[in-house]
């Protein structure tokens, strides 16, 4: 454990530095690495320096820590539904998100509204997929899965209504929002509160997750109290996954091949796998967000684009050379 | 008194709990859904003791020892481990006293035999603790044991049946609980590991401080490897005590509803079904 530990943050922590600095020095205004560590000592110029500090660093940070808590929550919500496949949105997570959102900017409302409209879409998803799929019977993984797939569903068939009856000048703002979009991120400083929070207060529960993960029998036979440690996975997964999407929007995918590529990679020890999940989740968008304004530019692309783009070749190569 | 009772009372032999006693159960309903009638069971496991427990499909022998490792409440009555009652323990401080095999075993995510076998670790650990060299030479060990040593590094759903078995019973030792419940233990096993997994079972049971408890289905095997039997009835009845008095064809017959032939072999009973 200790060795791959070792490994994941002796290739992680320099790789996340890597990508801040990509994500600072390129754009539409190309800045010479060099230029970068003026910019501390007030030597650059007036234009690079603002470029960096009021755009380029904000930016980079928030799209950092959302790809973390989005790598976070796909490791937990793995676990607890002990299936590779579930990613942080399996529970209909990203779509209660998106219908607070959309429905806020039918409004008209801020972006600071449209944020807390999908942080409370989020958060109500989670009440109704928890609420029926604890219902009268037992409360099993597969039972929560299909209940979250299926309101799933039906958060699907309400933003395709209101994709529908909407004005078609809000069309590309909604659907730039379904798919991930960084630009409006201005103030990373509350994710990534939440972030550092999350993969400390997780670190030490890694080795019950390790036992969690091989069934809640026989983890209630080597000592874990499998119910509450179950509840406060799913209750952490849900606000984090919440949070990332009040701050870039619905991005996919990160959650699902982060926290996979890693165990291809370094294992299924937790403990490993739940920091480094954070240090490559935010790695992957932040890259995927400085492309996604640079390959067209001055145009956009969605992140989400770019993270899928990226993510399925990697992943593929990765499933393909292991055993 | 039902008919369940009244049957169960004619063999059973009852032994009170001594201060010594590892796990006694005072009358013990286990809850099987749509079964009304059990007889409440009076059990006292001592140290030194391997207990079997036999019975048909659908007896109850599982629901039974996961009762005992408080996986399930009981219909009613109570258990005591080291004369504590099951629930004032913690989690962690039940499981090491107490372990348990499970007869499925479900591998959510890929892990090498290793890591495996040192889960049996966990309830030993802190939170912040990483596992040590001793706990790491101690899982080696219990694979040595099953015959598991230099599969070490291969990954799990790569095991045959009959290994993934042998690498859970590994695991319970790594745990090592004063008192081992196993849940058929040999099912997949070939003859020899049959033998021989009953064998370190005996031995470790056998020692001054630990006693087991398994579910089998192979008489033979319990009347040879186990001092005291269990029979779990389909209709809910039990009797209990040691092996030699348990031995009875009549109670056998009734509890597989299977004609038997008895005959000896080595000084031992042996029994086999009787097919017209």
């Amino acid at each position: 454990m200790t060795r791959s530990f070792l490994l994941a943050a002796g290739v992680l922590l320099p790789a996340s530095l890597l990508s801040l600095v990509v994500a600072l020095a390129w754009g539409s205004v190309a800045i010479p690495l060099g230029e970068l560590p003026r910019v501390l000592t007030g030597e650059a110029s007036a234009l690079h320096a603002t470029l960096i500090t009021e755009l380029r660093l904000p930016r980079a940070l928030a799209a950092f820590a959302a790809g973390g808590l989005l790598g976070v929550a796909g490791a937990l919500m793995q676990v607890l539904l002990r299936n590779p496949l579930a990613d942080p949105y399996v529970l209909g997570l990203s779509g209660g998100a998106s219908v607070g959102a959309l429905l806020a900017m039918l409004a008209g409302l801020s972006m600071f509204s449209v944020s807390a409209a999908a942080f409370a879409g989020a958060m109500l998803s989670t009440l109704i997929v928890f609420g029926l799929a604890h219902g009268t019977g037992s409360w099993t993984a597969t039972r929560l899965l299909l209940t979250g797939v299926v309101v799933a569903a039906g958060w699907g068939a309400l933003i395709s209504f209101l994709l529908a009856v909407s004005p078609t000048a809000e069309l590309p703002g909604m659907l730039y929002w379904l798919m991930g979009d960084v630009s409006h991120a201005r103030h990373p400083g509350p994710a990534w509160g939440v972030l550092v929070f999350v993969v400390l207060a997780a670190m030490p529960l890694g080795r019950t997750l390790n036992v969690l993960a091989r069934g809640p029998m026989q983890a209630a036979a080597l000592g874990v109290s499998v119910r509450p440690v179950e509840w406060s996975i799913y209750i952490a997964a849900s606000l984090i996954t919440a949070t990332a999407v009040t701050q870039v929007g619905a991005v996919g995918f990160v959650g699902l091949i982060v926290p996979h590529m890693l165990r291809l990679v370094f294992g299924n020890d937790q403990r490993v796998i739940l920091p480094a999940s954070a240090l490559a989740g935010g790695i992957l968008l932040t890259l995927a967000d400085t492309l996604a304004r640079t390959i067209i530019a001055p145009e956009q692309l969605p992140v989400g684009v770019i993270t899928a783009m990226l993510g399925v070749p990697v992943f593929l190569f990765l499933l393909y050379r292991s055993r | 008194m039902s008919r369940a009772d009244a049957h169960a009372d004619a063999l059973s032999v009852h032994e009170a709990p001594t201060a010594d006693t590892l796990l006694a159960t005072r009358d013990l309903v286990i809850d099987i859904p749509e079964r009304a009638d059990s007889s409440p069971l009076h059990l006292t496991v001592n140290p030194g003791q391997c207990w079997g427990i036999l019975g048909p499909n659908g007896a109850g022998k599982s629901t039974l020892l996961h009762t005992l490792a408080r996986l399930r409440p009981p219909r009613a009555g109570g258990i005591e481990l080291t004369g504590q009652p099951l629930g004032s323990l913690s989690r962690p401080d039940l499981a090491r006293r107490l372990g348990l095999v499970f007869q499925n075993h479900h591998d959510g995510f890929p892990a090498t035999v290793l890591e495996t076998a040192l889960i049996g670790r966990h309830p030993y650990l802190r939170p912040w603790d990483i596992e040590t060299r001793e706990d790491v030479d101690a899982a080696r060990a219990a694979l040595a044991t099953v015959d598991l040593d230099g599969m070490e590094g291969r990954q799990v759903d790569t095991l045959s049946g009959g290994e993934r078995q042998r690498l859970a019973l590994a695991t319970v030792l790594t745990q090592d609980p004063q008192v081992l419940l196993l849940d058929e233990p040999t099912s997949q096993l070939d003859l020899h590991h049959q033998v021989s997994v009953l064998q370190r079972v005996r031995e470790i049971a056998g020692g001054e401080r630990r006693a087991a408890v398994m579910a089998l289905h192979d008489v033979n095997l319990a009347a040879r490897f186990c001092d005291h039997l269990l029979l779990m009835f389909p209709d809910g009845g039990a009797c209990w005590g040691p092996t030699r008095s348990m031995l009875v064809p009549a109670a056998l017959e009734r509890l597989y509803n299977q004609a038997l032939s008895v005959g000896e072999v080595d000084g031992h009973p042996v029994f086999l079904p009787r097919v017209e």
